[in-house]
C-alpha cells in the first residue's frame, strides 16, 4: 500500500527530536568507572581489562 | 606558557561518547564498555591527535571504529536487551501523545546501524555531512544518502504523513525526561 511520502518537516523534526534524545542522554552523571578509570591511566597504572572492567 | 593537555580535556566528551555509544550499541553495558576501549586507545594515542582540531571527531572516530572491529569480530549486532535505549530513556507519561520519546527511540533502534550512525552524528550530534564522512570513511554523499534513509525509515516505522506531528519536542515531555534523573544506562 502506498504512502505518503515524509515531508521535509518531517525530516526536520526528526533531526530535532534526534537533537533534543542526544542532550538528554548526554546529560546524564558519568558513572564512576569513567573517573577512576582516568585517573589510573593519569597515574600510568595499567588500565583495567575487559573482564575487570565488567566487575 | 604551557598548552592545556587535551587529555584532560577528554572528561567532558564522556557524556557525549556515551550517548554515541549507546545509539550504536542499544545496549548499555556494551555503550560503557565501548566508551572504556575508546577512552584508553586515545589515551594511548593522543600524540596522534592533531592539536587544536576537533577533539570530539577524533574520539568519536576512534569509538565508532572500535564499534565496527567489535562487531566484525562478533558478527551480529545486539539487541537492546536491556532497555537503555528505549524503555531505559526515562519514565515519561502515557498520556502526552501519540508518538513518545519511548516511540522514536524503539522506531529509531530498528534502523540500520549505519543510518542511526549517520543521523546522530549529522541529525543529533551537529557534526557537518563532510565531517561526518571523514569520521566514517565514507564519501559525503554516502553519509547524505545514508541519513536520508534513515530519516525516511523513522518516518515511515512512524507511520508519519503529511498531517502528522512529532510530539517527541512537546516541552512538557522533555521537562518530564529531564527532572527524571534515570540514568539510561
Amino acid at each position: 500500500m502506498a504512502k505518503n511520502p515524509p515531508s521535509k518537516r518531517d525530516y526536520a523534526e526528526i533531526d530535532e527530536n534526534l537533537r533534543r534524545v542526544f542532550e538528554e542522554l548526554s546529560s546524564e552523571q558519568v558513572p564512576d568507572r569513567f573517573t577512576d578509570l582516568l585517573d589510573r591511566l593519569r597515574k600510568g597504572d595499567p588500565p583495567p581489562d575487559e573482564g575487570e572492567a565488567e566487575g | 606558557m604551557n598548552a592545556p593537555d587535551p587529555r584532560e580535556e577528554l572528561v567532558e566528551h564522556l557524556p557525549a561518547m556515551r550517548a554515541f555509544a549507546l545509539s550504536l550499541t542499544r545496549n548499555g553495558a556494551q555503550a560503557d564498555d565501548l566508551v572504556q576501549d575508546t577512552v584508553i586507545k586515545a589515551w594511548t594515542n593522543f600524540d596522534k591527535f592533531q592539536a587544536g582540531s576537533n577533539l570530539r571527531a577524533w574520539l568519536f572516530t576512534i569509538l565508532r571504529n572500535t564499534f565496527y572491529s567489535h562487531r566484525r569480530k562478533s558478527k551480529r549486532e545486539v539487541a537492546d536487551v536491556d532497555g537503555a535505549f528505549s524503555a531505559g530513556l526515562a519514565e515519561k507519561p502515557e498520556h502526552d501523545g501519540r508518538l513518545q520519546l519511548k516511540d522514536f527511540m524503539t522506531a529509531f533502534g530498528q534502523i540500520p546501524v549505519e543510518q542511526r550512525e549517520a543521523l546522530l552524528l549529522v541529525g543529533a550530534s551537529g557534526f557537518s555531512y563532510e565531517q561526518a564522512a571523514e569520521m566514517c570513511g565514507v564519501a559525503i554523499g554516502t553519509i547524505k544518502s545514508r541519513a536520508n534513509r534513515g530519516r525516511r525509515a523513522l518516518a515511515e516505522l512512524m507511520d508519519l504523513g503529511p498531517d502528522d506531528d512529532l510530539e517527541l519536542t512537546d516541552r512538557a515531555t522533555l521537562a518530564v525526561l529531564s527532572a527524571s534523573g534515570n540514568s539510561p544506562v
